[in-house]
C-alpha cells in the first residue's frame, strides 16, 4: 500500500494494546489482547490484528515504539519509552495546552502535569499497591459476585455511596462484607468503590488545572470520570478511546523519530 | 571494555583490592579477639562513639555494616522473617530484622567473605540514639541473649542549631561511658590515647571528603556505589591508621582520573542526588540503568553521612558530641533543605532520587514534604520510590525502574 505508518504498542500488566497512526496522530487501527505470560506473543498478535484491519503490511511500518511494564519484551520495537511519556504525548494529542494527565491504569496510576506545549513539567506515581487501580475494581466486582462490566451501571444508578476507608484492597473486601450484612445496596457499594478509587488519585496530587483521564479504567467505567469532576470541582475531559492513549502516544513518539521526545 | 565490544556499564575502581584487604584484615583481627579474647570486642552503632572505644583498646564491630553486608548479598529477605517470627515487627528497620534473623538462623555472609563463623562476640554494647531508638532495640537484643553491658547516649533529635546545652548535656553523656568502658576493658582512661584516636579518625574523615568531593567533577570520577563500597573504612576503621593511608590513595587514584577526564559512567550527560538509603539487594542494577542513560548518581546524603568534621583533638570530648549531632540525620527539616540546596549547587545536580525505605523512616526524607520544598526552591526535578534499604519484599523494580527513566526522558526532552 505504500502508507507511512508508526506503531505505538502498550505492554500493560494487564491489557497489550497496539495503534496503528498515521505521522500525524491519526489511528488507522486499534488492537488489544490481556497481556497474558508471553509478552511478545501478544504484542505480535495484536500488530497481527492491526495490520490486517489497516489493510497494512509490515512493510507499512516506518517505526515502532513499546511503552509499558512490558516494554523491553516486544522484539519489533525500535525504541522503548516509558509510559508516565506515552500518556503525555497521547493526551496532549486530543487536548492541547497546559493539563493535568490522570491514568488509571490496571495496576497503577500516574499523574502527569505538561505545560502548554506538551512538555513535560513533573508526575507522580502512585505507592506500590493495587489501591485504587484497576486491580482493585476487578476485586471488588469478584466480592460482589458481578461481572466487571456491570459495575458502570450500577455506580450509575445509585442512590447513595457506600464510604470504604480502607487503603488496602483485601481489607476493603472485608469491608464491604460488613456494610452487606448491614443491608447496604450492592449499587451504593459499587459506588464508593468508585468513590475509593477516585480518593487515592486525589491523595497522590493537589490535581490543578484541567483534568484529562486516560486509562482501561477511565474506558471501561466512565463514571469515574463523573465522580473525579465533582470531587476536585475541575473539568475532566477523557480522549477517545481511554484506554489506548498510551499506545497513541507511543504510535507519535514513533513518528517524532530516534529519540521519540 | 569487555569481550562483546560495549563499554563497561560499571568502571571498577583500583584501589578496590587494598580496600578488601584491609576489611579482610579488619574482619579476622575482630574473630581473632573474639575467639582468643586476645582484645575486648565492643559493638558500636555506626555514628556512634568509636574513637572512645578504641582508645580503651577495644576492637570495634559495627552491626550496621552487617546489616549491609545482609542487604547486599540479598540474604535478608530470607533472614527477616525469623525475626518476625520472635515479635520483631515487618516495620521496624530491616537492618534489626535481618540481623537479629540471621543470628537465630546462624547464617552470615561473613563466612564466604571472611571464613568467619559468626560476628564477634561482644564484650559490651554501645549506641547512640543520634540516627533513630531502632538502634537501641537492636542492642538490647544481644544484650539480652549475651549478658553483656549495654550502655550509650541519648541524642535529641530534629536539631536546628547545636547550642551549648546540647553539647553540655552530650559531652557529660559521653564522660559517664568512661567508668564502664574502664571496668570492661581493664584499661585506665587515657586523655592522650584519646586524642591521638581522635586526630586519627579526623584525618580519616578529610581524606573521605575529598574522595566525596571528587565527584564534583564533570565528568565525576565516582558513583554512588562506588561510595557505597568504599565507605567501608570510613564507617569501620575510624581511628585507625590503616583508614587514613586508604583514602591517601583513593584519592590519588581519583584525582588520575580527574585529570584524564575518565568518568565512572562513559559520555556522562545527567548527575542525580541520592537521598535516602540505598536499596543494597538492587544497587548494581541501578548503577547500571543509569549508566546505560548516560547518568551518574554522583552524591547522596548516605555516604556524606560518615564525615565528622566537628571532631576536635585538643578537646575530644566536645568534638565528639559535635561531631556526632551535627549530622544530616539528627537535624531538623530547615537544616535539611538548606543542606540539600547546597549539595545540589556544588555538584550540579539535575535531577534528585528520594528512597523512601518502608523501614527506615529516619533516612526517608520525603515524608514532612522536604522533596516538593526543594523541587519548589531549585526548580530540580526529582521522584520517590518507595523500596527499602534490605527488605527486597517491599520493593517493586518496575515501578522504581520507570521512574528512574521517566525523570530521564524529563531531562532529556527538555534539553532537546
Ligand atoms: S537509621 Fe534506619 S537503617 Fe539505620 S539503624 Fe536506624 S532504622 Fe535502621
Amino acid at each position: 500500500m505504500g502508507r507511512a505508518l508508526y506503531c505505538g504498542v502498550d505492554v500493560g500488566a494487564s491489557a497489550t494494546k497496539l495503534v496503528l497512526a498515521d505521522g500525524a496522530g491519526e489511528v488507522f487501527a486499534r488492537a488489544v489482547r490481556p497481556s497474558g505470560v508471553d509478552y511478545a506473543a501478544t504484542a505480535r498478535a495484536c500488530l497481527a490484528e492491526a495490520l490486517a484491519t489497516a489493510g497494512a503490511t509490515e512493510a507499512d511500518l516506518v517505526r515502532t515504539v513499546a511503552t509499558g511494564y512490558g516494554r523491553g519484551n516486544v522484539p519489533f520495537a525500535d525504541a522503548t519509552l516509558t509510559e508516565i511519556h506515552c500518556h503525555g504525548l497521547g493526551a496532549h494529542h486530543f487536548v492541547p495546552g497546559a493539563i493535568t494527565v490522570v491514568d488509571i491504569g490496571g495496576q497503577d496510576n500516574k499523574v502527569i502535569r505538561l505545560d502548554e506545549a506538551g512538555g513535560r513539567v513533573d508526575f507522580r506515581m502512585n505507592r506500590k499497591c493495587a489501591a485504587g487501580t484497576g486491580a482493585f475494581l476487578e476485586e471488588i466486582a469478584l466480592r460482589l459476585d458481578l461481572p466487571l462490566g456491570d459495575l458502570d451501571g450500577l455506580a450509575r444508578a445509585a442512590s447513595g455511596s457506600v464510604r470504604l476507608s480502607s487503603f488496602c484492597t483485601v481489607f476493603a473486601k472485608t469491608e464491604i462484607l460488613t456494610h452487606l450484612r448491614r443491608g447496604a445496596k450492592v449499587s451504593d457499594i459499587v459506588r464508593g468503590a468508585f468513590a475509593s478509587v477516585v480518593q487515592r488519585v486525589i491523595e497522590m496530587d493537589p490535581l490543578e488545572g484541567r483534568i484529562v483521564l486516560t486509562g482501561g479504567v477511565a474506558a471501561h467505567h466512565p463514571t469515574i470520570a463523573a465522580i473525579l469532576a465533582e470531587r476536585t470541582g475541575r473539568e475532566v475531559t477523557v480522549p477517545p478511546y481511554p484506554q489506548f492513549t498510551g499506545a497513541l502516544g507511543a504510535a507519535i513518539g514513533a513518528a517524532r523519530g530516534p529519540g521519540g521526545q | 571494555m569487555p569481550a562483546d565490544g560495549k563499554p563497561a556499564l560499571i568502571k571498577k575502581i583500583r584501589s578496590a583490592g587494598p580496600m578488601r584487604e584491609l576489611m579482610g584484615a579488619y574482619f579476622r583481627e575482630l574473630d581473632e579477639a573474639s575467639k582468643t579474647g586476645s582484645a575486648k570486642v565492643a559493638w558500636c552503632t555506626s555514628v556512634g562513639p568509636a574513637e572512645l572505644l578504641r582508645s580503651f583498646g577495644f576492637r570495634v564491630y559495627f552491626p550496621e555494616n552487617h546489616g549491609a553486608l545482609l542487604g547486599s548479598s540479598r540474604l535478608a529477605p530470607d533472614l527477616i522473617p525469623a525475626a518476625n517470627a520472635v515479635g520483631y515487627s515487618p516495620e521496624i528497620c530491616s537492618y534489626l530484622t535481618s540481623d537479629v534473623g540471621s543470628y537465630l538462623r546462624k547464617l552470615t555472609p561473613l563466612t564466604k567473605a571472611f571464613g568467619m563463623a559468626g560476628p564477634p562476640k561482644p564484650d559490651i554494647l554501645v549506641y547512640n540514639t543520634n540516627q533513630c531508638r531502632d538502634v537501641q532495640d537492636w542492642f538490647a537484643f544481644y544484650q539480652r541473649e549475651f549478658k553483656v553491658p549495654m550502655i550509650g547516649i541519648e541524642t535529641p533529635r530534629s536539631i536546628g542549631d547545636i547550642t551549648k546545652d546540647h553539647l553540655d548535656g552530650l559531652v557529660g553523656q559521653h564522660r559517664a561511658l568512661v567508668p564502664t568502658l574502664e571496668r570492661v576493658s581493664g584499661t585506665r582512661f587515657d586523655i592522650d590515647r584519646l586524642r591521638e584516636t581522635v586526630k586519627c579518625s579526623h584525618d580519616c574523615t578529610l581524606g573521605w571528603k575529598k574522595v566525596l568531593r571528587a565527584a564534583e567533577h564533570v565528568p565525576s570520577p565516582l558513583t554512588f556505589a562506588d561510595g557505597t563500597i568504599h565507605m567501608g573504612p570510613a564507617v569501620v576503621l575510624r581511628g585507625d591508621p590503616r583508614a587514613v593511608s586508604y583514602y591517601e590513595s583513593l584519592v590519588a587514584e581519583l584525582e588520575e582520573r580527574k585529570a584524564a577526564g575518565v568518568g565512572a559512567v562513559d559520555g556522562e550527560r545527567w548527575r542525580f542526588y541520592w537521598d535516602g538509603m540505598p536499596v543494597w539487594g538492587k544497587l548494581r542494577e541501578h548503577t547500571e540503568l543509569f549508566s546505560s542513560r548516560r547518568a551518574c548518581i554522583v552524591a547522596s546524603t548516605y555516604c556524606n553521612s560518615w564525615i565528622f568534621e566537628g571532631l576536635a583533638e585538643e578537646d575530644p570530648f566536645t568534638g565528639m558530641a559535635r561531631a556526632y549531632t551535627e549530622l544530616f540525620i539528627v537535624r531538623s527539616e530547615e537544616f535539611k533543605q538548606r543542606y540539600l540546596e547546597g549539595m545540589v549547587r556544588d555538584y550540579g545536580i539535575h535531577g534528585i532520587v528520594y528512597h523512601d525505605a518502608k523501614t527506615c523512616p529516619n533516612n526517608s526524607n520525603d515524608r514532612y514534604g522536604l522533596h516538593v520544598r526543594l523541587t519548589r526552591s531549585l526548580g530540580v526535578p526529582h521522584v520517590v520510590i518507595h523500596g527499602d534499604l534490605n527488605d527486597l519484599r517491599l520493593y517493586s523494580e518496575e515501578q522504581a525502574d520507570t521512574q528512574f527513566e521517566a525523570l530521564i526522558e524529563q531531562l532529556e526532552s527538555k534539553a532537546v
